[in-house]
C-alpha cells in the first residue's frame, strides 16, 4: 500500500462512523478554537506594542539616570548619605513618591565622555499655560515628555529636528480644529504662541513653528517640543528666581549615532553602566509590559492545551472503538499481505486527520469570531487606541496551532494504532 | 508438520504430525470436522502461521526464510482467500472491496479500477460495482469475495468453507466458479470443508481427524 492510498483510505475510514468522528472533532475543535484565540490575543497585543515601538521608539535615544535603587530595599527610612541623597528629584519610576539622585554637572560631562555618545541634554519638564493660534482662543497645552525619545507616526508634516535652532512643535491631531486650522496639513508651517508663567507669576509668550501633526500613540497625546523650544520655555519659566539657584534634573537624554547597531548600543549601555549610570531605550521601558502580556497569554494557552489533551483522550477512545469494530477487516488486510507497519500508519493517519479536521475548523471559526470581536472592540471600547487589533492572526501562528493539534492527535493515535498493528490475522478471522 | 498452542498443562496439539504436498494446478480438499485441525493446516499452508515443528516448503524454499516484507508480498501476490463469512468491508462499494489486495500491493488508482472491473466482469458483477457490499445477496457476496481473491491473479486460492453460508443452488454456482478457475486458469485450489459433496469434486481429498492425517484419497 503506498502512502497516497494509506492517506486516502484513512480519510475515508474517518467518515465511516460519522457521529463518533463528529463528537471527537468537536472536542478538538473547542481546544483548537481556544488556543487560536488566546494566541491571537497575544499576537494582537504584542503586535500593537511592537508597531508602536517601531514607529514611535527612537532607537538612537537613551534615557540616562544615576544608578541607584528607586526605592529603599531596607524597611524603614534609608540612612542619609550626603553623596547619594543630596538633591534628590521625584521620578515616575517605582511607586509614587519615589525619588532618584539628581545628575550633577560633573555627571553630565561624565556621560558625555562615554564613547559613542553624541549629545547629552538634561531632561527638563516645562509646564506651559496655554497655546494659541492667531486669535482663535487659548487652549491648555499638555506637553509630551517622551517627545525627545520618540518618533510618533505623523498625520502631516515632519518630525522634530532636535538640532534646529528655531522653535519647533508637533501638535496632536485633536488640537488642530480647536486651534482653528482647517486641516492637519494646514497647520504645518504656521506659527503658534505659547504662554508660560515664571517663578514670580509673570506670563511670557514664546512663539514656535508647527512642523508636524502626530497621531495618538500609547505614549500619550501631548505636544512634542524640540530641544530649542524646550530650553527657551525652561528659561522663561525660571525667570525671576534667585541668582545662583540650581535646577535639579533626575535624568538626561542621550543621543547616539542613528545608524548604531544593536551591539553598539549595548556596548554604550554597558559603558554607561560601568560609569555608574542606567541607560534605557524606549523599548527597554516598554519591554516590561510585553513580558507581563506574554506571561498572561502563556497561562491562557496552557488552559487551551489542557483542553486539547482532554480531546486527545477522545481520539484514543474513538480509534480504539474503530479498531475493535474493524478487527475482521484488519485481519483480512494482514492476511492479504499488508504489513503491521502500514496498519499502524493507517490508524495513525486517521488520528492525525481527525486532529486536522478539528483544528482546521477550530482555527477557521476562531479567526472569524476573533476578527469580528476585535473589529467591534476597535470601533467601540478600544477606539481610543487607534491601530489596536486586540485579536490578530498570523499564518504562522495558525499553522503552528494546527500542527500542534495534529502532533497531539498523532501521539493519541499511537495506542490504538499499535493495537491494530499487533493483531493476529488468524485470531481476527476466526469465526464460530 | 506439527502445531501446538499454549504450554504445559494448557498445551493443545492442533496438528500432531501432518505431511502433504500440493502440486501446481491441483485441487485439494482438506476434510474434517470442526476442531480436527483442518483450519490450522490451512493457516500453515497459507503462511499465516508457522509450524511448531516441521517445514513448509514453497517451490523448494523453506517458508521460514521468508520474513516480513517478502512474506507479505508473497501472500499478496500468490494467494487468494475465500472465506465462509465473506469478510467484506461494510459500507464500501463492491469495487472497493475487490481492489483491496491491489491497493495493498501498491497499484495505482487507475490500474486498480481497470483490473477490478475486469475481475467483476469475469464474475458477472459489473452492474453491482457501485453497490454497497453489504446490500448484496449471499451468493453475490461470495462472488465478490472470489473476485477479490482473483484480483491479484493468484496462483493459489484458499477457500475456507466457501459454500458454508449459501443455499444449495447458489452454493453450486460458487463451486462451479471455483472449479472452472482451477480447470481453465490452472489456479491451485485448496478447499477446507466438512462437506463431502464439495470435497468429492476435488482432485484429491485429505482427511484430518484430531490433528492427524487419516486418509488421502485421489479422485
Amino acid at each position: 500500500m503506498n502512502v497516497f492510498s494509506i492517506i486516502a483510505t484513512a480519510i475515508k475510514n474517518t467518515f465511516r462512523n460519522k457521529l463518533r468522528t463528529t463528537l471527537t472533532v468537536i472536542a478538538i475543535f473547542i481546544g483548537a478554537f481556544t488556543l487560536t484565540l488566546t494566541s491571537g490575543i497575544g499576537t494582537g497585543v504584542n503586535t500593537y506594542i511592537d508597531t508602536q515601538l517601531s514607529s514611535v521608539g527612537a532607537k538612537d535615544v537613551l534615557t540616562v539616570t544615576k544608578k541607584a535603587p528607586a526605592f529603599s530595599t531596607v524597611s524603614g527610612p534609608a540612612k542619609y548619605d550626603p553623596e547619594a541623597s543630596k538633591g534628590r528629584v521625584a521620578t515616575t519610576q517605582g511607586p509614587p513618591g519615589s525619588t532618584i539622585p539628581s545628575l550633577s554637572a560633573a555627571d553630565l560631562s561624565a556621560i558625555a565622555g562615554v564613547k559613542g555618545v553624541i549629545s547629552v541634554d538634561p531632561t527638563v519638564t516645562v509646564s506651559p499655560d496655554y497655546i494659541e493660534y492667531a486669535t482663535n482662543g487659548k487652549y491648555q497645552l499638555a506637553v509630551n515628555n517622551f517627545a525627545s525619545v520618540t518618533k510618533p507616526p505623523l498625520a502631516a508634516g515632519a518630525q522634530l529636528d532636535y538640532q534646529a535652532s528655531a522653535n519647533q512643535i508637533v501638535l496632536p491631531t485633536d488640537y488642530i480644529s480647536s486651534l482653528g486650522f482647517t486641516s492637519d496639513a494646514d497647520a504645518v508651517g504656521k506659527t503658534v504662541s505659547i504662554g508660560i508663567s515664571d517663578v514670580t507669576g509673570v506670563q511670557h509668550v514664546v512663539t514656535a513653528t508647527v512642523v508636524g501633526v502626530q497621531e495618538q500613540t500609547l505614549f500619550g497625546g501631548g505636544a512634542g517640543l524640540n530641544r530649542q523650544l524646550t530650553s527657551e520655555l525652561n528659561t522663561a519659566q525660571h525667570l525671576g528666581q534667585a541668582a545662583g539657584a540650581v535646577q535639579l534634573v533626575g535624568s538626561s537624554t542621550v543621543r547616539v549615532d542613528p545608524n548604531a547597531t544593536e551591539a553598539q548600543i549595548t556596548l554604550i549601555k554597558s559603558d554607561l553602566d560601568a560609569a555608574g549610570f542606567t541607560a534605557r531605550t524606549v523599548s527597554d521601558q516598554i519591554g516590561t509590559f510585553k513580558t507581563v502580556i506574554d506571561g498572561i497569554v502563556a497561562v491562557l494557552n496552557a488552559f487551551a492545551i489542557i483542553a486539547l489533551i482532554a480531546a486527545g483522550f477522545g481520539i484514543i477512545n474513538t480509534l480504539l472503538m474503530s479498531v475493535q469494530e474493524r478487527t475482521r477487516e484488519i485481519g483480512l488486510m494482514k492476511a492479504m499481505g499488508l504489513s503491521s507497519g502500514r496498519i499502524f500508519g493507517l490508524f495513525s493517519t486517521e488520528a492525525v486527520f481527525i486532529g486536522f479536521l478539528g483544528s482546521a475548523m477550530g482555527c477557521a471559526v476562531a479567526i472569524g469570531a476573533g476578527t469580528a470581536v476585535s473589529n467591534a472592540l476597535a470601533n467601540g471600547p478600544l477606539s481610543g487606541l487607534p491601530g489596536l487589533q486586540l485579536v490578530s492572526f498570523t499564518p504562522l501562528a495558525v499553522a503552528n496551532v494546527i500542527l500542534l493539534v495534529m502532533a497531539i492527535a498523532l501521539v493519541a493515535g499511537t495506542l490504538p494504532a499499535y493495537r491494530a498493528a499487533r493483531q493476529d490475522p488468524i485470531e481476527s478471522l476466526r469465526y464460530e | 508438520m506439527k502445531k501446538s498452542y499454549g504450554t504445559g498443562a494448557n498445551r493443545f496439539d492442533a496438528l500432531k504430525g501432518v505431511s502433504l504436498d500440493v502440486r501446481q494446478g491441483e485441487s485439494v480438499a482438506i476434510v474434517g470436522k470442526s476442531g480436527s485441525g483442518k483450519s490450522t493446516l490451512m493457516h500453515l499452508l497459507a503462511l499465516l502461521d508457522e509450524p511448531s515443528s516441521g517445514q513448509v516448503m514453497i517451490e523448494d524454499k523453506d517458508a521460514k526464510t521468508l520474513k516480513g516484507k517478502r512474506l507479505n508480498s508473497l501472500r499478496n501476490a500468490a494467494f487468494g482467500f475465500v472465506f465462509q463469512q465473506f469478510f467484506l468491508t461494510p459500507g464500501a462499494s463492491v469495487l472497493e472491496n475487490v481492489i483491496l489486495p491491489l491497493k495493498i500491493a501498491g497499484m495505482g488508482a487507475k490500474d486498480r479500477r481497470a483490473r477490478g472491473m475486469e475481475v467483476l466482469a469475469q464474475l458477472e458483477l459489473v452492474d453491482k460495482a457501485k453497490n454497497r457490499a453489504t446490500d448484496l445477496s449471499g451468493g453475490q457476496k461470495q462472488r465478490v469475495v472470489i473476485a477479490r481473491a482473483l484480483a491479484n491473479r493468484p496462483r493459489v486460492i484458499f477457500a475456507d468453507e466457501p459454500t458454508g453460508n449459501l443455499d444449495t443452488a447458489t452454493g453450486a454456482v460458487v463451486e462451479d466458479i471455483l472449479f472452472s478457475l482451477n480447470r481453465d486458469d490452472g489456479i491451485t485450489l485448496i478447499v477446507v470443508t466438512h462437506d463431502e459433496e464439495l470435497a468429492a469434486k476435488c482432485d484429491r481429498r485429505i482427511y484430518i481427524r484430531d490433528g492427524l492425517l487419516v486418509e488421502a484419497v485421489a479422485a
